[in-house]
């Protein structure tokens, strides 16, 4: 009997199975974005047949890394912009594992960026959430990597003199094989996305537009959203990468002024994961390593065998 | 030591083969039977500069570099560039033959290449050889080399000549070539070898009396860095997964477990930066894989949040710090031991971290062993903490010392069966974090376990991991995590971890750590051999700190003088902060140049301590007791 049970055991999946039965004290401010993103998850998660102990939730800081706190699932809480190296080693020790990402603006693309970016260029398999409120939340209200050039806040007093980072961009250089955006407002569409990317074999990353009703009071809900993929002014095709970058380019100069353009903006199901890409060069075993430990069979080598001659 | 040991110094630029023909020497003269041991000094820079090894052989057990050295061979820098006079990096060209002389010890033993140096350009070389009683034998290596294949093997003849002068069978480094060079080049290199050794017998009177000494092992040796036996040790305990981003000197570590680890079904990843290689380390850990990380000084300071966040969710992980001198990025390729307490203290809250450092390269493998067994078994984080010294010198060690069977065991985790038993938390979350846990430790459950999945938090939690700012939560938790290190100064202590040199009973004590426990083994004997009455400890736990031990020693002798390589005396402050007392006992002898302890050094430093005088006039530092 495998070590990890919970791994790829077949039975319906209840939606209810990572709600908790005690719900936690909320630390979210009534009409926060984020519910929005628990909400979703919570029903695309039954949709992808995970046991909720085959799934690892890693967040980083501030309101978004309190998700694990309303989910049931392994849960890693992890440090402010790490999230993303946390949850790519955890894929390579158990390929098997639903690996997911989460955290938020400031957390993924400013203290996070340099991992966002060598993330996405490696193609893990794993899903990355990133609550885009374009603001800082939890430390009340600063300005982030998303705020509008000119947003002006404590920190930001004259007004920010820089251009906002473009995420949707930023992933496709990079390299990640699946980019999507979708919104808190549009909880069907979530969804749908939030499915997509978990089944996608590869890096998969969805910017989540969240509003912040308490420190971003500008700040539009995000809508009206238009859906790139349904409208028929764009009838956007995702898996052709130079529109996907145009698509990404005009979406990401649209949000600042009133156009919420969302939906698949790229999807290559070609390219390899990074699992595979290192399993075909030897540098990583076909079977999860974490298993190893709990093989009472597997022989281990050592180096008195096969590394000493060397030394002789 | 012996009067007729050998002390080999080959000298040249960066990038001229330098190490890897010392590394032959060394092991050539270990299959001779001899007791070899390498001392390495190179610039932070890839091609030319001044840079040599030493190989110190003997016929009995060799603990440390030694005084000075006895033979040169100077080979010519092939990437010296004619500088200008006043030129920033000085006259470059007889660097290797100039900037040796001083540490030659009286009646040694001079070979250098004319073909690329002039000893003429160094204005009193003639003095200096009458001075000392050297014995100059000048020889055109490079033309040998030239002519008998090509200009690169100077280094080969340069082996040849000494081997000639020394007294060394050339079979040895026959076969050592063999065993490493294709057909094309192995051959007129042995012509080389062949060559110049019978050139020197016959046209030189030999007027020099040093000759390699004779010698036998009982056993099979194998010749090991300390970085070697850190790798093998982690191997050995089950490591399959490491996580880097290059840095001298940890890059030796990660290189070797790099070309390891696939070879044994593990994973190694060069990463964006270290804060990322010590997270992935902990995201391998979490999924239940035996993981490590490493780096030096500057980038283990990244590492100071991961680190933390370890301690705080109990991921166990090990990390290696292989310290340079400092600070920032200091001399990137000398040792020093002042990142002591910064490996003790980085990271923000109260510390639970398990801190080894080994005192030779033999005690690095076990170290590294049981720094997985601490890490794995307490579920915490455990530092092996060691320096560019004992990182890449060469010992020769029994290959029994590495018979051992390998330890996969996971340490503290639970199983499926137990999971069903274990208590879980009315939301379903498996009881990770238990307040009752025996020594501490709670055992964790693996992600894919079925009924264990649970939170892991940077904050302060109860025991299904969620945040928790109770006070009450607070205190038992932070009491829990603390205690498991009594536990594993318990386990140490029952472990013998600590080095003792020296008689049982004596009126003075030497105390280290880390790296210079060898030299300072090496100057117990000869302080003793001079009728003083003097023992040693070398200490590797820094953290738990062996309080009962180290007051029994303390206790026990009149006064304690302190050997270590920093300018603060980083261990004596540890010393005197864990034991609360002996201030008045304690003095220090510390060195910081960017090179490590000579055993002469020491010597002088402990009579010139106990008699109250200045030490000499050399790079070390006397600092006396409080109230002194």
């Amino acid at each position: 009997m495998s070590a990890f049970s919970a791994i790829g055991e077949e039975r319906e999946i209840d939606r209810e199975e990572f709600t908790p039965t005690l719900e936690p004290q909320a630390t979210w401010c009534p009409g926060c974005g984020d519910f929005g993103v628990l909400k979703a998850l919570k029903q695309a998660m039954p949709e992808i047949g995970r046991n909720p102990d085959e799934v690892l939730l890693v967040t980083g800081i501030g309101c978004s890394g309190k998700l694990n706190s309303y989910f049931e699932c392994y849960g890693y809480h992890s440090i402010h912009g790490r999230s993303l190296p946390i949850a790519r080693a955890a894929k390579l020790a158990n390929p098997e594992l639903e690996v997911i990402a989460a955290g938020g603006d400031g957390d993924g693309y400013g203290i996070g960026g340099n991992h966002f970016m060598h993330t996405a260029r490696e193609n893990h398999d794993m899903t990355y959430i990133v609550f885009d409120n374009e603001i800082f939340g939890l430390t009340k209200g600063q300005t982030s990597p998303t705020s509008p050039k000119g947003h002006k806040s404590k920190t930001q007093p004259h007004g920010s003199a820089k251009d906002p980072i473009r995420p949707l961009s930023l992933a496709l250089t990079s390299g990640a094989s699946y980019v999507a955006r979708t919104a808190a407002v549009n909880p069907n569409q979530a969804k749908e996305i939030l499915v997509e990317a978990m089944q996608h074999d590869g890096f998969a990353h969805v910017d989540f537009l969240t509003q912040c009703p308490t420190w971003n009071k500008d700040a539009r809900q995000y809508v009206p959203y238009i859906d790139i993929n349904d409208s028929e002014d764009y009838e956007h095709d995702p898996t052709d990468k130079a529109a996907a970058q145009e698509m990404a380019s005009e979406a990401e100069r649209g949000l600042y002024e009133g156009e919420v353009l969302t939906g698949r903006f790229y999807v290559d199901s070609d390219r390899p994961s990074y699992s595979e890409e290192k399993q075909a060069i030897g540098e990583m075993p076909e079977e999860p390593l974490a298993e190893r430990y709990f093989d009472d069979d597997y022989e281990w080598e050592r180096t008195h065998d096969m590394l000493l001659d060397r030394h002789k | 030591m012996t009067d007729h040991e050998l002390m080999w110094r080959i000298a040249g630029g960066s990038g001229d083969g330098i190490a890897s023909t010392s590394q032959n020497f060394a092991k050539a003269l270990m299959r001779a039977g001899l007791h070899v041991f390498t001392h390495r000094h190179y610039p932070s820079r890839i091609r030319g500069g001044h840079t040599y090894t030493e190989v110190r052989a003997d016929s009995e057990p060799v603990r440390s570099r030694g005084d000075g050295y006895n033979c040169l061979l100077a080979l010519g820098d092939s990437f010296a560039r004619n500088p200008k006079e006043g030129a920033y990096y000085g006259d470059e060209e007889v660097k290797p033959l100039a900037e040796n002389l001083d540490e030659l010890n009286e009646g040694g033993v001079i070979v250098y290449d004319t073909g690329l140096l002039d000893a003429d350009d160094i204005p009193d070389f003639e003095e200096r050889v009458e001075e000392n009683d050297w014995h100059v034998y000048p020889l055109n290596l490079r033309e040998i080399a030239r002519d008998h294949g090509r200009e690169v093997m100077r280094n080969t003849a340069g082996v040849g000549a000494t081997a000639a002068l020394l007294g060394i069978d050339l079979q040895y480094f026959e076969e050592l070539m063999a065993e490493s060079m294709p057909e094309d080049i192995l051959e007129p290199n042995k012509e080389i070898l062949h060559y110049t050794h019978d050139m020197v017998t016959e046209e030189f009177e030999f007027t020099h009396d040093l000759r390699v000494p004779e010698g036998t092992h009982d056993e099979e040796q194998v010749l090991l860095s300390g970085s070697d036996t850190i790798a093998y040790g982690a191997i050995d305990e089950g490591c399959r997964f490491i996580a880097g981003y290059p840095m001298t000197p940890w890059t030796e570590v990660f290189t070797i477990m790099s070309q390891a680890l696939p070879e044994v079904g593990g994973i190694s990843e060069q990463v964006e930066d270290e804060i990322a290689a010590a997270a992935l380390a902990l995201g391998a850990s979490h999924a239940g894989v035996k993981a490590m990380s490493g780096s030096s000084g500057g980038g283990f300071a990244l590492m100071s949040e991961p680190l933390g966040l370890a301690e705080m969710s109990e991921t166990p992980v090990v990390l290696v710090e292989a310290m340079r001198a400092g600070p920032s990025t200091g001399l990137p390729t000398k040792p020093e031991q002042a990142d002591l307490e910064h490996v003790l203290y980085t990271s923000q809250g109260d510390s639970n971290r398990v801190v080894l450092a080994p005192g030779t390269v033999a005690e690095a493998y076990e170290q590294s062993r049981l720094a997985f067994q601490l890490a794995y078994g307490y579920n915490i984080p455990a530092i092996l903490l060691y320096d560019q010294k004992i990182g890449g010198e060469l010992m020769n060690v029994p290959a029994s010392h590495f018979d051992r069977e390998p330890n996969p065991e996971l340490g503290a985790v639970t199983t499926e069966a137990e999971l069903e038993e274990a208590p879980h938390g009315p939301g379903g979350k498996f009881y990770r974090y238990r307040y009752d846990a025996e020594d501490g430790v709670s055992p964790r459950s693996i992600p894919g376990q079925k009924g264990g999945h649970f939170l892991v938090t940077g904050n302060e939690h109860n025991q299904a991991g969620h945040i928790d700012e109770d006070p009450t939560n607070r205190v038992t938790q932070v009491e829990r995590r603390a205690s498991k290190l009594d536990a594993i100064r318990e386990f140490l202590d029952d472990q013998g971890t600590q080095t003792h040199m020296g008689p049982e009973e004596a009126d003075y004590g030497l105390i280290t750590f880390g790296s210079q426990q060898g030299t300072v083994a090496e100057a117990v004997d000869r302080l003793n051999d001079a009728g003083h009455s003097v023992k040693g400890i070398g200490v590797s736990d820094m953290m738990p700190y062996p309080v009962e031990e180290m007051t029994e020693f303390l206790e026990s002798v009149d006064e304690a003088l302190v050997v270590e390589m920093n300018s603060s005396g980083q261990f004596r402050g540890l010393t005197q902060k864990e034991l609360g007392r002996f201030g008045e006992k304690l003095s220090s002898l510390l060195k910081y140049n960017g090179e490590p302890f000579e055993p002469a050094e020491i010597v002088a430093g402990f009579e010139a301590s106990i008699e109250g005088q200045d030490v000499p006039e050399q790079q070390t530092t006397y600092v006396p007791a409080a109230g002194d």
